[in-house]
């Protein structure tokens, strides 16, 4: 493709890839995400490649691999265009009725979705009770995108904002609407995006940096993987619009290395980007230059955090530094550094093309936008779910995740990972937002919920959480490396029936001392689940301990 | 893994001092770990003191400083995982490997990971054999797939 010089060409090049394409002619979208690829959704694409060569109907029926469709637990998932027909659990031997029934505009209904209780088809995207309940304003795209086809994503609008920012707007004016978005930086802070490109704008001196966190570090989140895999080009939108409106020229992408179609979507976006001439030297004949460079964690957690993400891509082993030195001013080289997570960067586009005024509708008072969820856990469906801030967090585990399964009943939610809390479940009227959660004690963090069953247990969960952080100290700060081992070591004697009176206060002020002394969050927040555990479930506490030195007593 | 493949990689990142962990990843990824000598290879090549080099490889759990199996057998160890029944699973793969997480049999045949969150939680509990995903794993189909790799 030619590289394109001006927004009017943008344009052109949209409306030839539009008029070469019928919207009447069926599509068949099989899910490539991480969860279908898992149960083996690449054996269904190969056959469906191999029928239509062998029907000889390529010219009649469009057929693409895609990003995550959400619904990952009943995967292989295949959608069928133009209208949404839902698939799920295909097997490769389920392919020839597919293709024959998409040809004919006819549906196969041992395919469909059926509601475990009381057995009635759900047909359509918009009627299957884990779709019909989101609002999915970011991953609604993902079915209808060949992730390595930019195409496809101007096809679907892709790169408007980008124009409409560079040819309308002046960078002053891009954050101005970001800061009236009041778009809040969904990597766990909530912090606003607006305020912290502000920051990195003002700093002194030319060079500057901006970053996506896509390290999704966070245990049972998955959401950014499928948004980034899925639809690489809309994260890339953001950040080429937020360089713009920070001024600066270079960004980088950080993310994991451990899964092999992120980085070959990410880098074949990159590519592509740059031979039409959306990165590189002044893009859309704005005079603006920006370039991208895709760098690797490479295992280990607390490369997560900004400023140890920061050495990282400097070259370096990913300590963290004190917080005192704001990346925000002095981050990557010294440089002043703005750093937001995936899903941050691709409302950005969203934001510049309807407007801050249509974002601020959606959302709850002062959380805006709509919010991904990785749900898991002991939940009948599981996958990626988008929904509008606010969203009450029953909506989410029942209609939506069809609660626990086997008929058991939940207690307790998690969010937010290794260095997340657990509410019980007599909470679950509370509204997924920023402020709300985290009065309850429960901040949302990157947005992974967890569901546990009755019989989970917390205090063991807690042990499991605490051994899995102790492993990721990097060791640099005395109160994280030792305070983290010291609880691990107290919470394993009660496991196996040791417990000592005052061992819940020895552990209380572990807390405390590891969350105040620590250098940066992952030590901060390490005895964030054993906090919430020790608030919301402390009677099961006191029951083991007891249990322990009763059966002690006896075997004296 | 030929000893040119390697060569190749150094002499792309050559003058590069940034570029220590991409050189490094990828030549993990090439060939499973880092002998000493190549280390001092890239040390030399990319304008960067050997301890440097050693830092970051000793640092980061991806790089391995020992030979590895041929077959990588990861057990997710993630929360879902965990909740799901990980740790049943975890046992089972060590006792038919023989090895704890971190440790390759004497053959070179297995080496064994524990590692999280690998993102398939919906899946979970999860094997994934040379980055090939088994989902719903249980302990006794676990002996069966690891069968196919011997």
């Amino acid at each position: 493709m030619p590289r394109i010089q001006t927004t009017a060409e943008l344009e052109a090049l949209r409306a030839e890839i539009l008029a070469a394409r019928d919207p009447a002619k069926p599509c068949i979208a099989v899910c490539g995400g991480a969860a279908c690829d898992g149960l083996d959704s690449a054996a269904v694409a190969t056959a469906f490649a191999a029928e239509i060569a062998k029907q000889g109907v390529a010219a009649k029926v469009d057929f693409r691999v895609t990003g995550c469709h959400g619904y990952c637990n009943k995967g292989p998932n295949v959608l069928v265009g133009p209208d949404d027909v839902c698939y799920f659990e295909v097997k490769p031997d389920d392919v020839p009725e597919v293709v024959e029934s998409a040809l004919k505009g006819v549906v196969v209904d041992r395919l469909v979705y059926r509601d475990p209780a009381s057995g009635e088809k759900a047909v359509h995207l918009s009627e299957v009770p884990f779709y019909k309940h989101q609002m999915r304003i970011l991953t609604g795209d993902i079915p209808r995108i060949d992730p390595t086809r930019i195409e496809d994503y101007l096809a679907v609008g892709g790169y408007s904002a980008l124009a409409k920012a560079l040819s309308q707007m002046s960078s002053d004016q891009v954050l101005q609407e970001v800061k009236k978005a009041n778009l809040r930086g969904r990597g766990g802070g909530g912090f606003p995006a607006g305020l912290k490109w502000e920051t990195t704008k003002n700093a002194p001196g030319k060079t500057k940096y901006v970053i996506v966190n896509g390290h999704e570090g966070e245990s049972a989140a998955f959401m950014d993987r499928a948004m980034l895999t899925g639809n690489p080009h809309k994260v890339l939108e953001g950040l080429i619009i937020g360089g713009y409106a920070i001024g600066a020229q270079q960004g980088y992408i950080y993310t994991r290395h451990d899964s092999p179609s992120m980085a070959r979507h990410i880098t074949a976006a990159l590519e592509q980007a740059q031979e039409l001439g959306l990165l590189g030297e002044n893009i859309l004949g704005s005079g603006f230059d920006f370039e991208v460079e895709l760098h690797f964690d490479v295992g280990i957690f607390v490369s997560g955090e900004s400023s140890a993400l920061m050495r990282s891509i400097e070259g370096n082993a990913p300590e963290p530094r004190p917080k005192y030195i704001r990346t925000s001013v002095s981050g990557i080289w010294d440089k002043p550094s703005n750093l937001n997570n995936v899903e941050t960067w691709a409302n950005v586009p969203e934001i510049i093309n309807r407007g801050a005024d249509w974002f601020t509708s959606i959302g709850s008072e002062k959380s805006k936008g709509t919010k991904l969820v990785s749900l898991s856990g002991h939940v009948v469906n599981s996958g990626v779910v988008e929904v509008p801030m606010g969203t009450p967090l029953r909506t989410i585990v029942f209609d939506i995740g069809g609660g626990v399964p086997d008929g058991g009943a939940p207690k307790a939610i998690h969010f937010g990972g290794a260095m997340g809390r657990s509410i019980p479940i007599s909470m679950i009227d509370a509204p997924l937002d920023f402020d709300g959660m985290s009065k309850l004690g429960a901040p949302i963090g990157a947005g992974g919920l967890l569901v546990m069953d009755e019989n989970t247990d917390m205090i063991e969960m807690a042990r499991y959480l605490l051994d899995f952080l102790v492993k990721e100290s990097c060791g640099k700060c005395t109160p994280c490396r030792e305070g983290m081992y010291q609880m691990l070591k107290i919470l394993s004697n009660i496991i196996e029936g040791k417990g000592r009176k005052f061992d819940l206060e020895r552990l209380a002020e572990l807390t405390e001392v590891t969350s105040l002394g620590s250098l940066c969050a992952l030590g901060k927040t390490s005895s964030d689940p054993l906090k919430s555990m020790l608030r919301y479930f402390k009677p099961e506490f006191e029951a083991r301990i007891a249990a322990g030195s009763a059966a002690g007593s006896e075997a004296k | 893994m030929s000893e040119q493949t390697i060569a190749d990689i150094i002499e792309k990142y050559r003058g590069r001092p940034g570029a220590v962990i991409h050189a490094l990843t990828e030549i993990q990824h090439a060939n499973h770990w880092l002998p000493r000598e190549v280390m001092h290879e890239v040390a030399d090549a990319l304008e960067v003191p050997f301890s440097q080099v050693m830092q970051i490889a000793s640092f980061y759990k991806t790089f391995s400083l020992t030979p590895k199996g041929k077959h990588e057998v990861h057990v997710c160890t993630g929360m879902t995982c965990h909740l799901r029944g990980g740790a049943r699973l975890m046992a089972k793969v060590e006792e038919i490997t023989g090895l704890k997480p971190g440790e390759t049999d004497t053959d070179a045949k297995f080496s064994l990971e524990a590692g999280s969150c690998l993102g398939s939680c919906s899946i979970a509990p999860e094997l994934i054999v040379d980055g090939k995903h088994y989902g719903r794993m249980t302990p006794e189909r676990a002996a069966d797939v690891l069968k196919q790799y011997e």
